[in-house]
């Protein structure tokens, strides 16, 4: 730290950040400005990074800038290059932030935005970004090596197997509710299928383009991508408007729940070059720039939250998930928060690039707050909304019906004043051909984010162009994120049955390659398809379970952490890791139990089944049920939801065994026990 | 691509550095930094192609192995 920010500066940070939340929280009866969440969130973050992310970094974790990174000893060029800290800080940027921060803080709205947003808060500052710069700093100090590889060292091979299962199931959920979002943002919606359609013709023109006509130029490709995504965007429009062409594109939910899957199958088996790597530059320079836009967007327009600080919903009643503020609000925001998958992505290729260990509080800690202030912005968006709209398209048509002017009533008689003709016409100015029970997340952002932009360019004419813009952004990065980890998925289960089957390990074998995609996009289409016709909506199971895996991720990755410290002979600092590890540990087994064994049958799973298949027995159909066939998915899914419950808190559980017994062994020993690689003395004959 | 920031040396720089950031977003470290570090470190070595370079990183990014989760939720 060669330029030292004086005092006053911190100051006068801490004193705006103070008011920003004043304003936040002491504005009874009226509406707070939306700039005052951004800039208590800022000051949060500017805070937080300077007084307790660095005081981790330097005294906790002890960095040392002296030390050769793995970039700096197996300089190669490719995959270990020193590189500068802002790029480098992007790449990582642009590896954590996906649809999660901008679906979490949406569903968890039903809430009012406080709870979320304190939560937000707290949840990146003691949490979730001590866990992705601690993993990044463990990694960096084992040349990079992954979180699994990392904890079979460091805790032994039966926890590093624990782990494994963990981060496979947790994959596997992630991948069915993003597609689950997906599904539920273009079902009975022709402008975005279109649009999404017209993405794949693209890419695989794009592939070609960066293969054989002008190889490597990503810039130009991307320009001339996006061109032609816009083009596609602006004809959706005709395509909504024109019958003929709209019955085309209007898929039920259910059949673009097959669509997915085998796409998901087919994309994983061509080359990468042709499908999913033109897509991926496409996704990941749209994401950036839709979030970039929003930030400013936000500034700008300077919106007012519509939606209530606290709404009644905190007693757990609400339509959008089930559940009370404690432990499924801290379930619901995971990404933003706290996120244990990005403890695979600090343990994957950032790792390898630091230049400096004095740049890991930078990267890790700093790129978690970024998204962070991702997640900040999708509450904002969800807060500008009508409540009423937002609770119309939230809500399970099993709780507000199929027409507006019920819904309306539903809604209104909740104390969220709507009318059936609002419900119309946000439909229309949406350009779609209704808003009732869009959940998933995606859509309310979009209808949010299109507000903000109508402002700025276009004006109401403009809303449905920005409203499918956003629904664009969003699905495709998802579907890039589907591909890739179907990929990653279709690796690790040929890993693990190679195992077994030593034959099975080989990648570039054909036949390997399409058994190994079909049992992964089996185990999450299965899970896709039970969501989609799942009569109580699906996001309202599968996000909660999808918050459990994600935090128990986190869970398995802290404890790690603490591990470390004590063997490092730290522990005098290990209250910095203890402390989330136990929050966490608090939450997801709470969750998970109340999932699993909770009375009320919205709630607990067993409870479901039970209740359910009693009715079953008795011939009996209970809402919202409609056929016996429903009657018996609905017992189906709830022992599956209920066998994955406890999976997730079994895994946990045995991790935080063998975390305390690592911990007694690294106590009795009087010197540090930690493998690291690469000390300073290590380097001088490398 | 062309540079449009030519004859504007801050600027220009900071396009440089935007543009490094884009491709390492898409898994595509710098090719300059590869060349400079084949020609100081292995003279005796081939060294790839831009074009080589890029396929080699594209099949790396996605090939699969351990650690190669490239992405988020």
């Amino acid at each position: 730290m060669t330029r030292r920010i004086p005092n006053y500066v911190w100051m006068g940070v801490a004193v705006l950040g103070a008011l920003g939340f004043a304003m936040v929280a002491l504005a009874h009866g009226e509406t707070v400005n939306a700039v005052w969440l951004v800039v208590a969130a800022v000051c949060t973050y500017l805070i937080a990074y300077r007084f307790y992310g660095l005081y981790i970094a330097w005294t906790v974790a002890g960095v040392d800038p002296t030390r050769p990174t793995p970039a700096v000893r197996y300089n190669d060029g490719l995959d270990y290059v020193p590189t500068n800290r802002y790029v480098l800080f992007g790449h990582h940027f642009a590896a954590i932030a996906g649809a999660g921060p901008l679906v979490g803080p949406v569903l968890a709205a039903q809430m009012g935005y406080l709870p979320g947003m304190l939560w937000i808060l707290l949840g990146v500052v003691a949490a979730g970004a001590v866990q992705d710069m601690m993993v990044l700093f463990l990694s960096t100090r084992r040349d990079g090596r992954s979180l699994g590889d990392i904890i079979r060292q460091e805790m032994g091979p039966v926890a590093g197997a624990i782990a494994l299962v963990g981060v496979l199931l947790i994959m596997i959920i992630i991948l069915a509710v993003l597609a689950l979002v997906v599904v539920k943002a273009l079902a009975g919606s022709p402008w975005g299928t279109f649009t999404v359609f017209a993405t794949m013709p693209i890419a695989l023109a794009m592939g070609v383009y960066t293969r054989f006509l002008r190889p490597g130029r990503i810039g130009e490709m991307s320009v001339i991508g996006f061109v032609l995504l816009m083009a596609a965007l602006v004809f959706g429009r005709t395509v909504h408007t024109d019958p003929a062409l709209a019955v085309l594109f209007t898929f039920k939910a259910s059949q673009l729940a097959l669509i997915l899957i085998g796409y998901g199958f087919v994309a994983s088996v061509l080359p990468v070059w042709l499908l999913l790597a033109p897509r991926d530059y496409l996704s990941t320079f749209l994401k950036i720039g839709a979030i970039v836009c929003l930030a400013v967007g936000i500034v700008v327009v300077m919106p007012d939250m519509k939606m209530p600080a606290v709404t009644r919903f905190i007693d757990g009643s609400g339509p959008v998930f089930a559940g009370g503020l404690f432990p499924f609000l801290f379930i619901t925001i995971a990404c933003g928060a706290v996120s244990g998958f990005h403890a695979l992505i600090s343990s994957g290729t950032t790792p390898k690039m630091i230049e400096n260990e004095a740049q890991i509080p930078l990267i890790g800690y700093g790129g978690m707050l970024m998204e962070s202030f991702v997640a900040i912005m999708a509450l904002v968006s969800a807060g500008v909304i009508e409540p009423g709209v937002y609770f119309a398209m939230n809500s399970p048509a099993a709780v507000i019906g199929h027409d507006a002017a019920h819904a309306a009533q539903v809604i209104s008689s909740w104390g969220f004043a709507v009318t059936p003709e609002m419900l119309i016409q946000v439909a229309k100015d949406v350009g779609e051909n209704t808003i009732l029970s869009r959940a998933g997340g995606a859509p309310t952002l979009a209808v949010g984010m299109a507000q903000i932009f109508a402002n700025v360019v276009g004006g109401q004419a403009m809303m449905g162009f920005w409203y499918h813009f956003a629904i664009l952004f969003e699905a495709l990065f998802i579907l890039t994120a589907v591909d890739a980890g179907t990929r990653a998925c279709r690796f690790m289960v040929q890993d693990m049955i190679g195992a077994a089957v030593p034959a099975f390990r080989k990648t570039q074998s054909w036949g390997n390659n399409l058994v190994g995609s079909g049992i992964a996009v089996g185990l999450w289409g299965y899970i896709l398809y039970t969501g989609v016709i799942d009569p109580f909506g699906g996001i309202n199971t599968l996000w909660p379970l999808f918050g459990i895996a994600n935090q128990m991720l986190a869970g398995i990755a802290l404890i790690l952490c603490t591990v470390v410290l004590f063997k490092m002979k730290r522990q005098r600092y290990a209250w910095v890791t203890i402390v989330p590890t136990v929050w966490l540990l608090i939450c997801t087994t709470a969750a998970g139990l109340d999932k699993l064994v909770s009375p009320v049958p919205a709630i607990g799973f067993i409870a479901k089944a039970r209740t359910f298949g009693a009715a079953l027995d008795a011939g009996q159909l209970l809402g919202p049920a409609r056929t016996l066939d429903q009657m018996r998915q609905v017992v189906v899914n709830a022992w599956v939801d209920a066998a994955l419950s406890a999976i997730f808190v079994a895994l946990v559980l045995a991790m935080l065994g063998y975390g305390l017994a690592a911990i007694r062994k690294a106590l009795a020993s009087d010197k540090p026990t930690v493998h690291e690689i690469g000390g300073p003395a290590e380097v001088s004959h490398a | 691509m062309p540079d449009p920031m030519r004859g504007f040396p801050p600027l220009r720089h900071f396009w440089a550095r935007l543009r490094q950031t884009g491709r390492l977003m898409c898994g595509i470290p710098d090719y300059d930094t590869y060349v400079e570090h084949c020609r100081t470190h292995h003279p005796d070595r081939p060294v790839m192609s831009y074009e080589e370079f890029f396929r080699e990183r594209q099949d790396s990014r996605y090939g699969g192995g351990k650690g190669r989760i490239s992405r988020c939720c």
